[in-house]
């Protein structure tokens, strides 16, 4: 069910992220996530960072043992890939809001593409820590989206959160819908202040995975599977839960709190 | 329609397809949800001492509809944490069998009386998980120690315990034989086949553990034959498993001796609205044969109209 493939291309996106590119035929839409075997060493659920054509792509952030030997990967690399899994954005509306925190911009970018390639209208409000940490800038103002950005550190456009911005545009003007994918956090926030102007939210969710397949009830977030419910969910779905923002499973099935202690 | 609600082993469940251990099991709400569902009962994922991360990925390799090889590594939060999620799965009304694993018989006790004081009402032992070093099929092979456990569990808890027996033995009906002798109140047959995948551009085994179990269609035939050999080896009911699909297939197993039905990876290939779809079809089929009750038919292929 893998089909094996050699990594075409890699592009150091900013100093903690790297996409690879392989070819990968089965068709995908934007929201959609594989399941990305590194033989000899771990297999992760990722967002396609790139969905058109054969020519697919994952945009992989450094976070835990195996995404930091990622960001090492050269052209030529092997790769295990299976999917795509889950649902994805409905690119119907006509004026999105996509707020994308650091590298949940992965999985907007492709959406915001889509949907401008049907008509819409996209506004992306671009988060990030710092200026060298905002993730596909450039290709999201070539795609024509209007681009608006938010660092912590001021280092380029507003300072502050993400959250903040998003919530200023939501006040200034009317959106169909509002697409995000980061830190629950971040996407909690965002719910709120959408729902103060009744704007639909979507939130791409991230859970640990192991079968992809709603099979193992690894990513298990409420009732709901992320894997074949999701991983994208609107706000209504998440905004009562007990574990959004607040709970995941580890690998073991336990649900610990967000930020807490790493798993033995 | 005929009547799908079985007695088993002192516990009423109303209807026969139990959710299979390890499948959706870790959270109380997948439980609750395989309930509402239409299952007749929910095993919990296989429950051992402390939390255990499992595996690495892949942990998984699933063949075009005839089967799914799986090295999950009995991954579980552990029996201290466990309790919470059979307590949501309860508040949703559902019939619950805890199970559990453990390296010997004192552990195997300590667990089941655990877990039986979170509510569930019936222990299933898993004596034959295939790729868990320590653990399942490595001391749930020999008759012996099979009937040594069993008895060290029976002994400690009033609840009805099932040992679900491993189907990689020359004879697992000895194995069901020792779990009566044992005092178990019902046998769950089979397990999972011990099993490779191999990836020949990358020459290494797909799964991280490198062995698995095979479930799925593929193993429906070795199923039945062992659900067959225990049935008339033993006095004790038997729950059938293994590549229950369709309600055909779950009335081969009962048939064949089964009085209840466990179902897992069908899930995988179907979803969890399989369960609605298997009570349909098990029940029309019943109908159409004749039976009022699914209790008639429980080992009808032993004695055929002549």
């Amino acid at each position: 069910m893998r089909t094996v493939v050699s990594v075409s291309d890699t592009v150091v996106e900013t100093p903690s992220t790297i996409t690879l590119r392989f070819p990968y035929a089965p068709s995908a839409e934007p929201g959609q996530f594989v399941m990305v075997w590194f033989p000899g060493d771990d297999e992760l659920p990722m967002s396609l960072s790139y969905t058109d054509g054969v020519s697919k792509g994952v945009t992989v952030k450094a976070m835990g043992d195996t995404s930091r030997r990622v960001l090492a990967l050269a052209p030529g690399a092997t790769l295990g890939v299976r999917g795509p899994y889950g649902n994805h954005f409905d690119l119907t509306p006509r004026r999105v809001l996509v707020v994308g925190g650091g590298s949940g911009t992965a999985v907007l970018a492709p959406a915001a593409e889509g949907a401008i390639a049907q008509g819409a209208q996209v506004t992306v409000a671009l988060g990030a820590t710092r200026a060298s940490e905002l993730l596909f800038k450039d290709r999201l103002i070539q795609a024509r989206a209007r681009v608006k950005v938010a660092t912590d550190d001021g280092s380029e456009g507003m300072e502050g959160y993400v959250t903040g911005l998003a919530a200023s545009l939501l006040d200034q003007e009317p959106f169909d819908a509002v697409w995000t994918c980061g830190p629950e956090v971040m996407m909690r926030k965002v719910c709120a202040a959408a729902s103060e102007h009744e704007v639909p939210v979507f939130c791409s969710v991230e859970r640990h995975m192991k079968c992809a397949l709603g099979m193992c009830d690894a990513c298990a977030l409420g009732p709901y599977h992320v894997c074949i419910d999701g991983p994208v969910f609107p706000a209504e779905r998440l905004i009562n839960s007990e574990d959004f923002a607040r709970f995941h499973r580890d690998p073991s099935g336990r649900r610990v709190p967000f930020g807490g202690p790493a798993p033995a | 329609m005929a009547e799908l609600g079985v007695r088993l082993a002192g516990i009423t469940l109303r209807g026969p397809f139990l959710l299979a251990s390890g499948i959706w099991g870790e959270s109380g709400e997948s439980l609750a949800g395989a309930w509402r569902a239409g299952a007749g009962g929910v095993i919990t994922k296989s429950i051992g001492a402390a939390p255990r991360l499992g595996y690495p990925n892949p942990t998984i390799e699933v063949y075009d509809q005839w089967g799914m090889l799986n090295a999950m590594g009995l991954p579980n939060p552990g029996i201290d944490e466990y309790p919470k999620e059979i307590e949501i799965a309860r508040r949703a009304g559902a019939t619950v069998i805890g199970s559990v694993f453990a390296g010997d018989e004192t552990e195997f006790a300590r667990l089941s009386e655990r877990i039986e004081a979170s509510g569930v009402q019936a222990i299933e032992l898993n004596l034959s998980c295939p790729h868990a070093e320590g653990f399942g099929t490595e001391v749930g092979s020999e008759p012996a120690d099979v009937e040594r456990i069993v008895r060290a569990v029976v002994q400690r808890v009033h609840l009805p315990v099932i040992a679900k027996i491993t189907p990689n033995t020359p004879d697992p009906a000895a194995l069901a034989v020792a779990a009566e002798r044992g005092g178990a109140a019902a046998i769950s047959a089979i397990n999972t086949l011990r099993a490779l995948a191999v990836d020949v551009t990358l020459r290494r085994p797909v799964l991280a553990h490198g062995l698995g179990g095979l479930s799925g269609p593929a193993i429906k035939p070795i199923g039945l034959a062992c659900v067959w050999q225990i049935y008339e080896k033993v006095r004790i009911p038997v729950i059938g498993v293994g590549g229950i699909r369709t309600g055909t297939d779950a009335l081969e197993y009962v048939m064949a001796g089964a009085r209840a039905l466990e179902v897992g990876t069908a899930i995988t290939f179907d979803g969890i609205g399989i369960f609605a779809r298997l009570n349909q079809e098990l029940s029309e089929r019943l109908d159409a044969l004749g039976y009022a009750r699914l209790e008639d038919a429980v080992g009808a292929a032993h004695s055929p109209p002549s």
